[in-house]
Formats: C-alpha cells, sequence, structure tokens
C-alpha cells in the first residue's frame, strides 16, 4: 500500500474568533479565568456552533487555565483533545493553531479551541523580575548580572544581528509606526487615539539599548480564542473559513543552549521553520498577501521577516519602510491590527485573529484580495511557530 | 571586590549551585578566582552553559577544566530602564556577552566594568575580573574589563 501523502494542507480550518476587550495591565474588571471562558464563548458564537460543540483545547506559554476546568465549568459533554506547548513567550501561538488542526486531522476530535488568557494584574508581569532571594541553574549565570526581563534576553541577539548586517533603527522605528498606525483605525487597539511620530519613537527613552520604549510590546489583560474545525465542515459554518495550509513549529541546533550560548545567536529562530512552512504550503514569501509577526521586541520582527524571505539582512532598514509595511497598499502589510505593540498583548494569539480577519475580509486594515495570511510566533525563544492561512482550501 | 564594591548594587538574588550538583565545580572554581568550562573526555569539546552530556558526542564524562581569563565582546547591551528594586538607582549598566576563543568560543554573561556610557565595541579583548560577594551564602561573579 503506498504510504498516504502527510500534510495538514487542506485538513483544517479556522472558523470562529472571539476576544474580550483589551485592558491596560491590571485593568481587567474580571479574574483570568472568566476573560478565558468569555473569549471562547464568543468564538463559538462566532463560528454558529453550540457550546457543547467543543471537544478539545490547545495553548500555549503554560496557560494556568487547564482544558479540564474549562470543559468542566462549561459542562461539555465530552473533552477529547488537551494539548500545551512547552516554552514561554509567544512562541507557541501558531504550534497552538497547528496542534488543533492536527488533533482535527487526526481525528482525535472535532472542534478545537486554541485560547490565551492573560490577567498580569492577577498574577506576575513579564516586565518585572521575580521575586526571588536566591537563583540556581542558568539564571544564576545571569540575573547577577541584571540581565533578567524579556527585553533584555533578546536587546543582545538584536545588537549582534545589528553589528553582522550594518542595520541601523530605521527598520526597527517602522516596524513600531506601522502596529501604531494600524491601531488608529482599530476600535478593540489600547493605543488608539495615540499615533507615534518618528520624533516621538526617536525621542523616546531607552528601555535596553538597541530597545527604545516603543520598539517593547505593551503588557496587558485580556483573552482571544480561535476554534479549528475540519476543512469538511468549515463551508457550512457562518463565516468564509480560513484554511490552514501551513503549521510549523521548532528551532534550529542549539536554540536551547544556556548562557545565550545558541551557535546561531543573531536570529528570530525561523531559518529552519520558514523552508518547512513554505515547502509545506508549496508557496515562497512573494506569494504571501500579508504579514502578523509577533512583536515582543521590533529588532525580533526585523528579523523574522528576514527568516521568512521578505528582505535581506544587509537591506532591512532601506526595505521594511512604514510605507511598504502599511495596509492597503504597502508591499508587506504588517501587523495590520496593532499587535503586540498598539492593539493588544495578548501573546500573539491576536495576531492569529486578525491573520483570519484579513482572510475573512474584514480587518480594519483590510489588505484587498488576501489569499495567503502568515503568522509567525516567537521571535528569539525556542520553540518559535508559523502558520499559514488561506481563503482557498 | 566586596559586596560593597562590586559593579551592581547589592540586594539582587544570590546565585548559586544548582541542587543537583551540576555546576558546583563552577561556583568552587569561581570562589578560587579561576574560570573553568566543561569540557568532554571523549571528544576534548569545550562547552557551555553547565549540562549533563556532550552536545556533540553525547558522552556523560564531562570535566571540568580552566580556561584562561581572557575573551572578545560577542554582544552588549545598556540597560537604562530597572526592572529590579535593587537596580532602581543603578541604570544605566552594561551587559556584555563575551566569547572565549580558547575554549572553542563558549559565551558567557558578565558586566563590563567601568563608565556605563562608554562606548562598547563587538570584538574588544577583554579579561575576566572575579568580584567576590560576601553574606550568609558567598558567591563570586565574573566581570569583564577592556583590555588597552
Amino acid at each position: 500500500m503506498p504510504e498516504r501523502e502527510r500534510t495538514i494542507k487542506g485538513t483544517a480550518a479556522i472558523v470562529g474568533v472571539g476576544e474580550t476587550a483589551y485592558y491596560k495591565r491590571a485593568q481587567a474588571p474580571d479574574p483570568e479565568f472568566r476573560l478565558c471562558l468569555d473569549a471562547i464563548l464568543a468564538a463559538v458564537d462566532d463560528a454558529g456552533l453550540a457550546v457543547d460543540d467543543i471537544d478539545g483545547f490547545a495553548s500555549y506559554s503554560n496557560d494556568r487555565n487547564e482544558p479540564s476546568r474549562i470543559a468542566s465549568a462549561l459542562g461539555l459533554p465530552e473533552l477529547r483533545f488537551s494539548n500545551m506547548v512547552w516554552g514561554g513567550g509567544g512562541g507557541g501561538g501558531s504550534a497552538a493553531v497547528g496542534n488543533a488542526a492536527a488533533a482535527v486531522a487526526a481525528g482525535y476530535a472535532e472542534n478545537v479551541v486554541v485560547f490565551r488568557a492573560l490577567a498580569q494584574g492577577q498574577f506576575g508581569r513579564f516586565g518585572q523580575a521575580p521575586p526571588l532571594r536566591a537563583v540556581s541553574g542558568p539564571m544564576a549565570y545571569t540575573m547577577p548580572y541584571g540581565l533578567m526581563s524579556p527585553a533584555q534576553m533578546f536587546a543582545m541577539r538584536v545588537q549582534r544581528f545589528m553589528h553582522e548586517h550594518g542595520a541601523g533603527q530605521a527598520a526597527q522605528r517602522a516596524v513600531a509606526m506601522a502596529s501604531y498606525h494600524h491601531a488608529q483605525a482599530n476600535p478593540r487597539a489600547i493605543m488608539r487615539g495615540r499615533p507615534l511620530t518618528e520624533e516621538a519613537y526617536d525621542g523616546s527613552r531607552w528601555i535596553v539599548e538597541p530597545f527604545h520604549l516603543y520598539d517593547c510590546c505593551m503588557e496587558n489583560d485580556g483573552a482571544a480564542a480561535v476554534i479549528v474545525t475540519s476543512a469538511e465542515r468549515a463551508p457550512d459554518l457562518r463565516h468564509p473559513p480560513a484554511y490552514v495550509w501551513a503549521a510549523a513549529q521548532g528551532s534550529s541546533v542549539g536554540q536551547g543552549l544556556p548562557v545565550h550560548n545558541a551557535p546561531d545567536y543573531a536570529t528570530a529562530n525561523f531559518k529552519t521553520l520558514a523552508r518547512r512552512l513554505y515547502a509545506t504550503a508549496g508557496v515562497d514569501a512573494a506569494d504571501v498577501d500579508v504579514v502578523q509577526s509577533y512583536e515582543n521586541f521590533t529588532g525580533g520582527v526585523v528579523m523574522s521577516l528576514v527568516e521568512h524571505g521578505f528582505c535581506a539582512p544587509e537591506e532591512v532598514d532601506k526595505v521594511l519602510t512604514l510605507e511598504n509595511l502599511t495596509a492597503p497598499h504597502g508591499s508587506l502589510p504588517l501587523n495590520t491590527s496593532g499587535g503586540n505593540l498598539a492593539e493588544c498583548y495578548m501573546h500573539g494569539l491576536e495576531l492569529v485573529v486578525e491573520a483570519v480577519r484579513q482572510v475573512r475580509g474584514t480587518s480594519t486594515s483590510q489588505v484587498p484580495d488576501v489569499e495567503l495570511s502568515l503568522v509567525t510566533s516567537g521571535p528569539m525563544v525556542t520553540p518559535v511557530s508559523d502558520l499559514l492561512l488561506s481563503a482557498s482550501r | 571586590m566586596s559586596a560593597t564594591g562590586s559593579y551592581l548594587p547589592a540586594g539582587l538574588p544570590a546565585p548559586g549551585p544548582a541542587p543537583d550538583g551540576l555546576d558546583a565545580p563552577w561556583w568552587a572554581a569561581t570562589a578560587e578566582h579561576r574560570l573553568v568550562v566543561q569540557r568532554c573526555a571523549g571528544c576534548g569539546r569545550h562547552q557551555w552553559g553547565p549540562e549533563w552530556v556532550c552536545h556533540r558526542c553525547r558522552s556523560f564524562d564531562l570535566d571540568w577544566v580552566d580556561v584562561a581569563p581572557r575573551g572578545v565582546i560577542y554582544s552588549w547591551e545598556r540597560v537604562w530602564h530597572p526592572v529590579h528594586p535593587a537596580l532602581a538607582e543603578a541604570c544605566p549598566y552594561v551587559v556584555v556577552l563575551v566569547e572565549l576563543p580558547h575554549a572553542d568560543g563558549v559565551r558567557m554573561v558578565g558586566n563590563l566594568l567601568g563608565e556605563p556610557t562608554d562606548d562598547v565595541v563587538i570584538g574588544s579583548d577583554v579579561e575576566a575580573v572575579f568580584e567576590d560577594h560576601d553574606g550568609d551564602t558567598p558567591y563570586t561573579l565574573v566581570q569583564w574589563r577592556r583590555l588597552a
């Protein structure tokens, strides 16, 4: 018997999206679990499914809201799939969708929710050091030297990239300004009404060189969810499906080595993934119409775009301009909801939601005739992940 | 240096050996002002940070060997926004990633001693400075200073 072709392409689709209102950190009126339920129920409603149709869950970044509690709280008839992507940061955002699609393709479950809920007011902040009296293990080799926050963990990767490729600050500024530009059209965006000028960017304080304030993501409260179902069932639901053409997760050799010893250091960590992603989908960078690229820090976005084939590393400041990164007519519309910088730091799941909107044609900064909508989740962490969605199966 | 003469103020969490015993030799060596890394007894390759197995030949027979306390600045950052109460008045400060050419290019994180606003140049030669901290659980940090 010939081997069955093994691919995720054409097997699953995102059919529902849901979000709570987005809040500044510690300003959510509800606790995290309630936010989580609100986003899931909104996604179920958006899909036109019944709550009882949900039978699986996938998340990432050690989300505190366990599927067994969610399923029980909602009285679901049966839980068939629950799944967590290891690793911190937003690196698992696309991978969680990929895992949900795999569960559907394998027949483990029918309708899988991918969710992320965050209440940094109720729990600890990402941007502050954890309250410890002593440290051991890998942190013992970084924290005593004042290297402990995400910005501090990633600044040296970006600094090295800038050194190796002669890059300045212009591309990072353009990435920040594109997010703020798109947020002005988005009523959900925290930074709506607060446009960012070149002067404001250049004049903003350093957090850690080479990151200005505006190079860093926000810290927010909220929740988001999307629903993945089979490609066969998807067309019968309420909205046009966003078909999964490819998903990839992982990292290159040694990216998890402690104390900044990854052999390839000046990287967002997508070099191996991007190849697999495009090969699975049978496309290349030129076929991608719009990109949602996780911004923990803008320098990571710059490297992500390079590694997905949109720009040579020596040309980032020339090619990655505000004009090129802006919808609807830029050559590479980027982070069209405002993303982690200016819509909401929903740990990147809001980027998946926006990628679906671009396929549906309902973004507040819509790109015309989107056929391929890319999400890159992570940069600089391990694992990172990618997701390629399409209007066509 | 004593804690009062340290690059960063007192009050950060005290580092020490992991409970599993993996990196006890590092903390013992730095207390004696020796710079050590792991080297595989099977294939001879240096590696860092501490791990149980050789990344190249998968031998578990890893030695701790002295290496020259010299390196090259591989990357750096200047921190302006404190994220720990102990560092509220300590900014700016400079963190460097130092490559050790004599140890297969392993990298270490430390602070670059000297004026924090001075230019930092990737590729500059640096040497290790051992910074002793007293207290209930004494420890020694490895800092770096530019070579003329």
